[in-house]
């Protein structure tokens, strides 16, 4: 068949792939012993979990006292840190399930590890409100269960409540979503694999996956579905994180803006992480001609989108508030631009509105060295988004004399770090045990572009 | 109970499915096709129905949210009534999230479920594969022998036209 290459559909995948080239690129990082650099990031996250899990073994022990919380700002790095990562994993979502719903076939070579940053991100999140419950072995009270209390059943008109529901939901709908999307590809690793434990074990979880049609047919309807399903969860979650906050009648929490501020922030940062983390894997693990630098401009277009959206959503809260007439609200938002806070007001700022700007210029998302560091500064700015939002909210209370600072402890930020020390432990494991691409998705759009296979 | 059948391999998916399609076309019966992913337009070629799954999806997405609404009134407004800052004891708006939640849950949750049950996948099941590289770069259409009117050499002639890289004869164990 004569090769055309069309004008208007830029191949996916670079290197003109056969099927067979796929499972071999993406299975060779997994069957290779892991490199020094490997065993370093290891050896970083791994300490940095450790040190995680001795501050959380101590704040558990000792009591929630040992945090920088007083009785005026009784939320602060804990619930900043929930939200930072539940936002992250937001990404992982959107990538998977809402661009495969919009038919975005570039999505193939980056939802595999963006959904497994979208679990272990949440991993991450729920820790934080568990931990702050300060009993963290009751946490299940959260939910309701048949009980000899009454039976006592939770209140289910609080957003605390309908989070828990909405964390959980998210974290189970993910992790099925992603284990469905896995299954053809662990068929294919096992079909590899020389006979021994590895093999056993690829041949437990792909369920006896033959590549039959008539399984195929459902399998796509299904992963259709779960996809419709995972799309409209999402934004639920982060709203509802945001009805947190929204539904108090706190200044600078108490607004209708927050559903959309919120959702539009959680997938700016998360797509920050997956270009922090998919720069680095191409690298490392000779991805290149998968992610490519289309990917990476595709995805630098939705930074450039959501940073848009999350100015916009600065700007109009802003207004609002000083046309509101309302003194308290007009107070919250000088104090956070203009008081203690305002050096962490101004970081967001730049990060989040400022700096992407430079991402207009294809000259700069062609410099991969410079998308790193650009995704790095925005993460940066996204958390310190939701600092902002929770501390600069509660420091200055109603009455003067409440008024009061706020100062983390050791403790917070090495329960901080350990959450990133899990994160990366976490991704380096998948990174070795799991195929980073989803090979099945890949070899389906490698004609996409290359003049065979018109229906693509 | 054996069934003998005649299945062609092939390595691309234009050739699977143009020889699907003009299997069905021709009036053979079509076994099945494997493949090592999911071929735009290949389901249509086999002739096969539409899949139920999205009926499950939506009785059990109703249902989760319809059992999810009665209990958060019977709990909140029965059960054990509190008066949370004066709200009415059935505060149906408050009950929207937590509604939508379980409805997604029981949704998904049942269609995987499902999605298993009919077609018989479960941990530790023993794979059949018809070529060692189906999981991997290969497709297999399986042709049913058992016809008398079936001529084995004119069909392996039609698979030969489709580029087959190989046809071979076989008995297949009947498990579906």
């Amino acid at each position: 068949m004569a090769e055309v290459c069309s004008p208007l559909r830029l191949p996916l995948i670079a290197g003109r792939k056969q099927p067979a080239a796929v499972t071999e690129d993406v299975c060779r990082p997994m069957l290779r012993p892991p490199s020094i650099l490997w065993w370093a990031g290891f050896a970083l996250a791994f300490s940095l979990l450790l040190m995680g899990v001795a501050a959380v073994g101590y704040q558990i022990a000792t009591g929630v006292g040992v945090w920088g919380l007083n009785t005026t700002v009784g939320w602060a790095f804990d619930i900043t840190n929930f939200v930072f990562w539940v936002g992250i994993g937001h990404a992982g979502t959107l990538i998977s399930a809402i661009l495969f719903l919009f038919r975005q076939k570039w999505r193939t070579s980056v939802n595999r590890s963006a959904e497994a940053m979208t679990l272990f991100a949440v991993m991450c999140a729920g820790i934080f409100p568990i931990i702050h419950t300060g009993r963290p072995w009751l946490a299940f009270w959260l939910f309701p269960y048949p009980n000899f209390r009454g039976p006592l059943w939770i209140n289910f008109r609080s957003p605390l409540a309908w989070d828990a529901f909405a964390i959980s939901t998210y974290f189970l709908i993910s992790a099925v979503f992603w284990y469905i999307g896995l299954i053809p590809d662990l068929a294919t690793i096992r079909d590899r694999l020389k006979p021994g434990l590895r093999q056993r074990l690829f041949a437990i979880f792909s369920l006896g996956w033959n590549g039959s049609y008539r399984v195929w047919r459902h399998y796509e309807v299904l992963y259709l579905l779960l996809a419709g399903l995972a799309t409209p969860l999402v934004v639920s979650v982060h709203t509802i994180v945001s009805w947190d906050f929204a539904t108090s009648v706190i200044p600078g929490w108490h607004a209708t803006i927050f559903p959309p501020y919120f959702v539009a922030g959680a997938i700016f940062s998360g797509i920050a992480m997956v270009l922090t983390l998919m720069l680095v894997a191409r690298k490392t693990m000779g991805l290149e001609d998968y992610i490519t630098q289309r990917h990476v401009d595709a995805m630098c277009k939705l930074l450039l989108l959501t940073s848009g959206i999350v100015a916009l959503a600065y700007a109009t809260e802003f207004f609002t508030a000083l046309y509101s007439g309302n003194p308290y609200e007009q107070f919250v938002f000088m104090n956070r631009a203009k008081g203690p806070f305002a050096w962490a007001y101004w970081t967001m700022v730049g990060c989040n509105v400022l700096i992407p700007q430079l991402l207009w210029f294809e000259r700069v998302r062609r410099r991969l060295v410079i998308v790193f560091l650009l995704s790095l500064f925005i993460n940066v700015g996204m958390w310190f988004e939701r600092f902002v939002i929770i501390v600069t909210s509660l420091h200055r209370d109603f009455l003067p004399a409440n008024w009061s600072g706020y100062t983390p402890t050791i403790y917070e930020i090495a329960t901080l770090l350990g959450s990133f020390g899990l994160f990366f432990t976490c991704f380096l494991i998948f990174c070795r045990v799991l195929p980073v691409i989803a090979m099945g998705e890949v070899k389906a759009v490698l004609s996409h572009g290359n003049g065979k296979g018109g229906h693509a | 109970m054996n069934r003998r059948v005649l299945i062609g391999i092939f390595d691309s998916e234009d050739d699977i499915l143009a020889a699907t399609d003009a299997a069905r076309r021709r009036g053979l019966v079509i076994v099945d096709v494997f493949a090592p992913y999911a071929v735009h337009g290949l389901d249509k070629a086999m002739g096969l129905a539409r899949s139920k799954l999205p009926w499950v999806c939506f009785l059990l997405g109703l249902f989760g949210a319809a059992f999810k609404v009665w209990f958060e009134y019977w709990t909140t407004a029965s059960d054990w009534p509190i008066n949370v800052g004066g709200k009415p004891w059935n505060s149906l708006p408050a009950f929207v999230p937590i509604t939508f939640e379980v409805m997604v849950l029981f949704a998904g949750l049942s269609t995987v479920v499902a999605f298993f049950g009919m077609n018989r996948l479960w941990p530790g099941r023993k794979a059949d594969l018809l070529d060692p590289r189906v999981t991997n770069d290969r497709f297999a259409l399986v042709l049913e022998e058992d016809d008398a009117a079936f001529d084995v050499d004119e069909v392996k002639t039609f698979l030969w036209s489709h580029n087959a890289l190989r046809v071979e004869e076989r008995e297949l164990e009947v498990a579906r």
